[in-house]
């Protein structure tokens, strides 16, 4: 059903002015990270616009080679991509056991596992750090590696069950009339089909281990083993110095590509989302 | 007669086989999340009972002296109150936020696609560096707000707000944050629980001459109901146990104003050393978190159902 004049009128006036108050403080990086010190300190100038030398790249110049922010960046994409290979071997298998093997305590397992993932890191950091530190994994990044997947797969498989749950079973049960066998049945049929479902977890549980902070800051204090949302934060403010255009830049650069991929799934997102525990 | 025994006979074998291919499915992940969630979160109720300090994973049985000890301290009086209060204030406002939002963003219309990209940044970006973003909004000499209240002579040029350097100044900044962060996360929730209202109920609320306010009253709102709950279920959960926010935005200061639950916990188990008292304060936010789970979960299948 097309909208009428005065619909789309109206779905501007609100959608407009939450999109502006939303993205507001990453305009106000961008602008930021643009500026030469000189124009941002100066209280005479107006925020809004540039002097003294702006616009300029410096800031991120400084970023890369000053500071060392690629490697933070580097820990952080190796630390996701091993947790996210840890959490699909382990919770595509179970999603799909929640959603066609078992039967009544496969939807309260389902349920348990959904509660599990609301267990806040806040309450588990303590006794996990003495964990680490006996373990000898202290300021590595096999800590994190470990840690993360108590946190991915939860979600994970929640979120793995309710793409399964969407796929026809009439498709399965075709090929073991087929005489295919169940495990066959799973890498040949089921697998295929739930690509898209896959790599939305994939999106969806990098963007998890990217955007914690609390083990990373707890467990890793030697520079070189920071990930980027710990090591900006603990290195590019020094004392009472603040880096403040470096900091903005530094934040932008995994801000934009992690929401034009979750823009680009979220449609899948929210058909995972809505055949899972709650169907 | 022999073809019926066979069939059942095989049935009965791949029963047998769907059972053990489903445990042994699901095994792994349930052994995962016992050894780093189970484990651990016994583990921290043990500390909750001892004097343990950093160093070591045990301690001297000290009964509920932990818990007494918290509960006579200022500071995590401090750190209670602040965390129901934001808590409650942040969710009040994505709640009605993310309905409204949700309503107008499930339509179809152009630019479409890059409204919904702005509205899902706060979502995507790490919470720790958007924080700093906000670091940066709220400095004392240089603060956004503060220019634009300036040139709108709303406040005093010299002596301009103090967003994070004053008590409620600093709760109102923290609630502002933990509010744009999970407001796109909620609107999404929101979303897909328009998304699965069936089209049959447009129809007919059609055919019954419910339109406007009246459809989104009686038809709309009761549907979004359940995912509405799930929604606010998260948005309590994700900020009641934040610490990221407020260790960046105020570490808990001026002065412990702005302390919370997860900030104090982390200062006292890990910062001072106090193994066992800040597995106590930890400790604290479980009962409470429990029942608000269990209880929303409740109501949402229960208005499901019906």
């Amino acid at each position: 059903m097309p909208l009428t004049r005065r619909d789309k009128l109206i779905t501007y006036l609100v959608v407009g002015p939450f999109a502006i108050v939303l993205a507001f403080p990453f305009y106000w990086m961008l602008q930021t990270s643009l500026k030469s010190d000189l124009d941002l300190y100066n209280v005479e100038n107006v925020p809004f616009g540039f002097g003294d030398g702006s616009p300029t790249l410096d800031n991120y110049r400084f970023l890369f080679e000053d500071t060392q922010y690629a490697r933070w960046l580097l820990n952080t994409v190796l630390v996701a991509l091993a947790v996210v290979l840890i959490t699909l071997v382990i919770a595509m298998p179970a999603g799909y056991a929640l959603a066609r093997l078992s039967g009544g305590w496969g939807q309260t397992l389902g349920v348990g596992i959904f509660l599990v993932y609301l267990v806040p890191p806040t309450l588990l950091f303590l006794p996990l750090s003495r964990v680490i530190a006996e373990l000898g994994l202290q300021d590595r990044l096999a800590s994190l590696v470990v840690v993360y997947p108590g946190f991915t797969i939860p979600f994970a498989t929640w979120l793995m069950m309710g793409f399964f749950k969407s796929i026809p079973r009439e498709l399965e049960d075709a090929a073991l009339v087929d005489g295919a066998s169940r495990l066959k049945t799973l890498v040949r049929i089921v697998l295929p089909i739930s690509l898209p479902g896959i790599l939305t977890v994939v999106i969806f549980t990098f963007a998890l281990c990217v955007n914690e902070f609390v083990y990373a800051i707890a467990f890793i204090t030697a520079s070189d083993s920071k990930v980027v949302s710990t090591g900006i934060y603990t290195e590019l403010i020094r004392g009472d110095v603040f880096y403040w255009g470096a900091l903005m830049a530094a934040t932008l650069i995994p801000a934009i590509p992690l929401a034009l991929l979750y823009n680009t799934f979220l449609d899948r997102f929210i058909a995972g989302f809505t055949g899972g525990a709650f169907r | 007669m022999e073809v019926v025994a066979v069939s059942r006979r095989r049935r009965r074998h791949l029963l047998e086989e769907r059972r053990f291919l489903a445990a042994a499915l699901i095994a792994p992940a349930v052994l995962f999340v016992g050894l780093l969630v189970g484990a651990p979160l016994i583990l921290s109720v043990y500390l909750s009972l001892t004097d343990a300090t950093a160093g070591s994973l045990t301690g001297d049985f000290v009964g509920f002296r932990n818990f007494t000890e918290q509960w006579s301290d200022p500071n995590f009086r401090t750190a209670l109150r602040n965390t129901i209060v934001f808590t409650l204030l942040a969710n009040a406002i994505i709640v009605v936020g993310a309905a409204i939002l949700a309503h107008y963003l499930v339509r179809d219309f152009r630019g479409k696609w890059f409204l919904r990209f702005l509205i899902l940044l706060p979502w995507a970006a790490p919470v720790a560096l958007s924080t700093i973003g906000f670091l940066w909004i709220f400095d004392s000499l240089f603060s956004v707000v503060n220019w634009v209240l300036i040139h709108l002579s709303l406040v005093d040029e010299f002596n301009p707000p103090q967003w994070l350097g004053e008590p409620n100044k600093a709760l109102a900044a923290i609630t502002t944050v933990h509010a744009w962060r999970l407001l796109p996360f909620a609107t999404v929730i929101m979303i897909a629980g328009l998304a699965s209202i069936p089209k049959e109920v447009d129809d007919a609320a059609k055919v019954d001459g419910a339109t406007g306010l009246r459809k989104l009253w009686y038809v709309t709102l009761p549907l979004q109901l359940p995912i509405a709950t799930i929604a606010v279920l998260f948005g309590i959960v994700f900020t009641a146990t934040d610490m990221a926010v407020v260790y960046i935005l105020t570490r808990g200061g001026p002065f412990n104003s702005t302390q919370m639950l997860p900030m104090w916990a982390f200062q006292t188990g890990i910062q001072a050393g106090s193994l066992g008292q800040g597995a106590a304060i930890a400790l604290f936010l479980l009962p409470a978190l429990a029942v608000v789970t269990v209880l929303m979960l409740l109501f949402a299948r229960r208005v499901e159902v019906t």
